[in-house]
């Protein structure tokens, strides 16, 4: 994310004492490095990929940053919800970044994504800005749907990002669709179909799945399974909570989710896959520190060992930042102040943001038909104006 | 006799032309038709409604039972007008005029246009936008290889392919949601509900998706989806197949409804649905696909938010849209022999209401009587009066009568089926009480 690594560099202008730090922090080097994942591939009707991934030291820094960039955006959204300048609904992705980072390791921009609500880290991984996240979380007309979708309509459609879906599992026929376009316009894309555990009941999906397995699109069904349907466990909810094996005839892939690396060659597998087989299903076996929501305590489900006990031994970032130290790409020290670093940016955006205006009331009536066709609204003699919408 | 009445329309407030709404999206104007002169009158015995292009400035549209009606379209001034600079398509409809004919003969030999069914019209319009642009691609429920559960898409699948024209499983929620999501990245998709009932299933997807992603998305993606289908109230086809999903859609922010009810309208309006950027719903009729007419040669791309003057009068303002528009001709027809002057509009446009054809019909007449299938609780009817009683209120001599469906499930039985919509008897009550 060499765009992350300038502005941090720019803000850091300022402050030459740590400048060395973060340049160190970014290095172009790329020797590469064997990892094996933390646990095999379990395969569903498809021969599982090799356990070994292919990086670089390159790749490993870019990771640390961009999840060290995502928790903190994250914790800062929580303080921000809290200070009641979030409001509404907040889905926070904090446990889950590893998802993130790895997918856009494999994949190009003109792969498209799609997802239910928990979309701030992945609207950042697309290459969306902390300042455009944190504006249009409180509502301001620099967010990056003008302060009119909130936490849950994040969309970025240069870089193929197609949000940021409320009602979960609408998003996957959705996703089905952006493959039958890419598969109309032949152009050698995939699109990632993301939902979760709870929405991989949902009737649609299999509606979906069918279709796109019948007519060979490109798409990638991408459960994230969190183990909680927000209050509902999954062995609650599902009679068969292997969500990798529920495509049937579709081939599916249990990965674990905390593992960046291991994300990121199953979607290589799977994006390879798709290009020539039809759908695949992925499975990321990945945990969410924080409740459902931020209206969900995340206590009363599950016990605080568990949460715990997953940030000790799954920790996606603590995993990476051993396979730096173990590599020697970087001190302890270094990591600590990138983190700070980290810190700093995210409360300047967050400062930014506070200043920006919120969208002016003529806004309500804009973006509601494209321009063209019943744009203007008359008064009763055509002569007074109502409303223009454009 | 020819009445011609072109309405003002003060589109730019300065200009005094025919009422005519310009299509910005249409393609530039072809070269204006050659003036013909007007053929002789005539009449039919055969009780279809049919179109004779008199002139290239004149269309007659013409309905008869037992005598003879002609309501002609004035679309003089369009040539003579406005500045045509800004693309428009060469043929809009414009309002139509109405004049009492009495002993006509026929003569339909070289009569310009040619004649159609109104889903062979649907058809011809659909194919036109393919052959256009490639993007347009149809999918739905045995659209392919069945060739259309109302022959709408006949012979279009072995010409395009199968994905162009696209067999879906029955999964109305997923296929709907594909479509959308294949319309953010710009291809043009027209869904076919096998009917309008089963898009109840897609309600999800049609509120949330298409209606509100470009809002939500601040103005990133546009829908330029047509979701099309057969709705209403058929014969004895049973409460679940003879739904009117418009006064359940009407609500939906960032949608377009319209109606279709002749061939004319049926070709003109589904090219203007493909071409909009925006989500348009269009609602055809069962019983009107084997509505015949004879419609232009031409290409011609109606304006979606325009309603059509089927018959201009002095006494009533009648408004109707789709199959109830031919049981309010019927009713004009004993009117007319009753002394009374209705005048009758097919609102064509469900959302937005054209309230400007709408507005200087009630200025005129000062009465209003809505005739709607939809039912009587939420209708298309009751917004309609809403919106007239909030805006004409002034103008308005009497309370709007609004004649709908009954609040039942559309029964079976062939008699009481005919109870629950609005009969042409009805309506003749309706208008005499009203006017007294």
């Amino acid at each position: 994310m060499a765009q992350l690594t300038r502005r941090s560099a720019n803000l850091l202008k300022p402050f030459s004492a740590s400048v060395s730090a973060t340049r160190h922090l970014t290095t172009s080097d790329t020797t590469p490095i064997t990892v094996e994942t933390s646990l095999p591939f379990t395969g569903h009707k498809i021969e599982p990929p090799s356990r070994s991934v292919e990086t670089t030291p390159k790749e490993l820094l870019s990771f640390f940053r961009d999840m060290a960039l995502m928790r903190r955006m994250e914790i800062a959204a929580d303080s921000l919800y809290k200070a009641k300048l979030i409001r509404g609904f907040c889905h926070l992705y904090d446990g889950q970044e590893a998802v993130s980072v790895g997918m856009e390791a494999a994949i190009t921009k003109k792969d498209c994504i799609i997802t239910a609500y928990r979309d701030h880290c992945i609207f950042l991984g697309r290459g969306g800005t902390l300042l455009e996240t944190f504006a249009e979380l409180m509502g301001r007309k620099d967010g990056c749907s003008k302060g009119k979708g909130g936490s849950m309509h994040f969309y970025k459609k240069d870089s193929g990002f197609y949000g940021g879906h409320g009602i979960v599992g609408a998003q996957v026929p959705l996703g089905c669709g952006l493959a039958f376009a890419q598969k109309y316009s032949k152009d050698e894309n995939v699109t990632f179909a993301m939902y979760g555990d709870g929405a991989a009941n949902q009737g649609q999906l299999f509606e979906a799945l069918n279709m796109s397995a019948l007519w060979d699109l490109p798409a990638i069904l991408v459960c994230e399974n969190n183990h909680y349907g927000m209050g509902t466990a999954e062995w609650r909810a599902a009679k068969s909570p292997a969500y990798y094996k529920r495509g049937d005839y579709a081939p599916g892939l249990k990965v674990d989710g905390m593992d960046a690396l291991a994300v990121k060659q199953a979607c290589k597998f799977a994006k390879e896959h798709a290009l020539k087989n039809g759908p695949i299903i992925l499975e990321m076996d990945t945990y969410r520190y924080h409740g459902h929501s931020m209206s969900d305590p995340g206590s009363t489900y599950r016990t605080r060992d568990e949460i715990s006990g997953i940030r000790q031994e799954r920790d996606p970032i603590e995993r990476i930042k051993k396979l730096i130290l173990s590599h020697d790409l970087a001190t302890e020290k270094e990591l600590k102040d990138y983190e700070k670093e980290v810190r700093k940016e995210v409360d300047e955006a967050i400062a930014k943001a506070k200043e920006c205006a919120l969208p002016d009331s003529s806004e309500l009536f804009t973006n509601v038909y494209k321009k063209g066709f019943g744009v203007e609204s008359f008064g009763a003699d055509r002569k007074e104006l109502r409303a223009v919408l454009p | 006799m020819w009445l011609c009445s072109p309405l003002i329309h003060s589109y730019s407030s300065t200009s005094l032309s025919s009422r005519h709404r310009p299509n910005r999206h249409n393609p530039p104007p072809s070269p204006p038709p050659h003036p013909l002169t007007p053929p002789p009158r005539s009449s039919f015995s055969v009780k279809v409604a049919c179109l004779i292009d008199l002139s290239s400035n004149l269309e007659v549209h013409c309905i008869e039972r037992k005598t003879s009606f002609f309501f002609i379209h004035c679309d003089g001034s369009l040539t003579s007008g406005l500045n045509l600079s800004n693309s428009r398509s060469a043929r809009l409809s414009t309002n139509a005029v109405a004049t009492k004919q009495d002993n006509v003969t026929a003569s339909t030999a070289s009569k310009p246009g040619h004649e159609l069914l109104l889903f062979e019209a649907l058809r011809e319009g659909l194919e036109e936008e393919m052959e256009r642009d490639p993007r347009v691609c149809v999918m739905g429920e045995d659209v392919g290889h069945y060739g259309g559960s109302y022959k709408v898409t006949k012979g279009l699948a072995p010409k395009y392919g199968d994905l162009r024209v696209l067999d879906t499983p029955i999964a109305e929620n997923s296929f709907t949601g594909m479509a959308i999501g294949a319309a953010m990245t710009g291809l043009r998709p027209i869904v076919e509900g096998m009917n309008m009932g089963f898009l109840l299933l897609a309600f999800n997807q049609i509120s949330n998706n298409c209606g509100m992603l470009h809002y939500t998305s601040g103005g990133q993606f546009k829908i330029p989806i047509v979701i099309r289908g057969p709705g209403g109230v058929g014969r004895q086809l049973g409460a679940e197949h003879s739904q009117r999903l418009e006064s359940y859609f009407q609500s939906i922010p960032g949608i377009q409804m319209v109606a279709c009810s002749t061939p004319y309208n049926a070709k003109g309006l589904m090219k203007a649905a493909i071409r909009s950027d925006n989500p348009v719903i269009l609602f055809e009729h069962v019983l009107l696909y084997n509505l015949k007419e004879r419609i232009p040669d031409e290409e011609y791309v109606l304006n979606l938010e325009e309603a059509e003057m089927v018959r201009p009068g002095e006494h009533v303002t009648i408004l109707t849209y789709s199959r109830m528009r031919y049981h309010v001709m019927q009713a004009a027809k004993t009117l007319v022999n009753k002394g009374y002057d209705p005048e009758v509009i097919d609102i064509r446009s469900l959302k937005p209401f054209d309230l400007y054809t709408i507005g200087n019909s009630v200025k005129k007449t000062h009465r209003v009587v809505i005739v709607e299938e939809c039912m009587r609780t939420g209708g298309i009817g009751a917004s309609l009066t809403a919106s007239i009683n909030e805006n004409f209120h002034d103008y308005l001599d009497a309370p709007i009568v609004c004649l709908s469906s009954q609040d039942v499930p559309t029964p079976y039985a062939g008699t009481l089926e005919e109870w629950t919509v609005v009969q042409p008897a009805q309506i003749v009550a309706a208008v005499e009480q009203l006017c007294r």
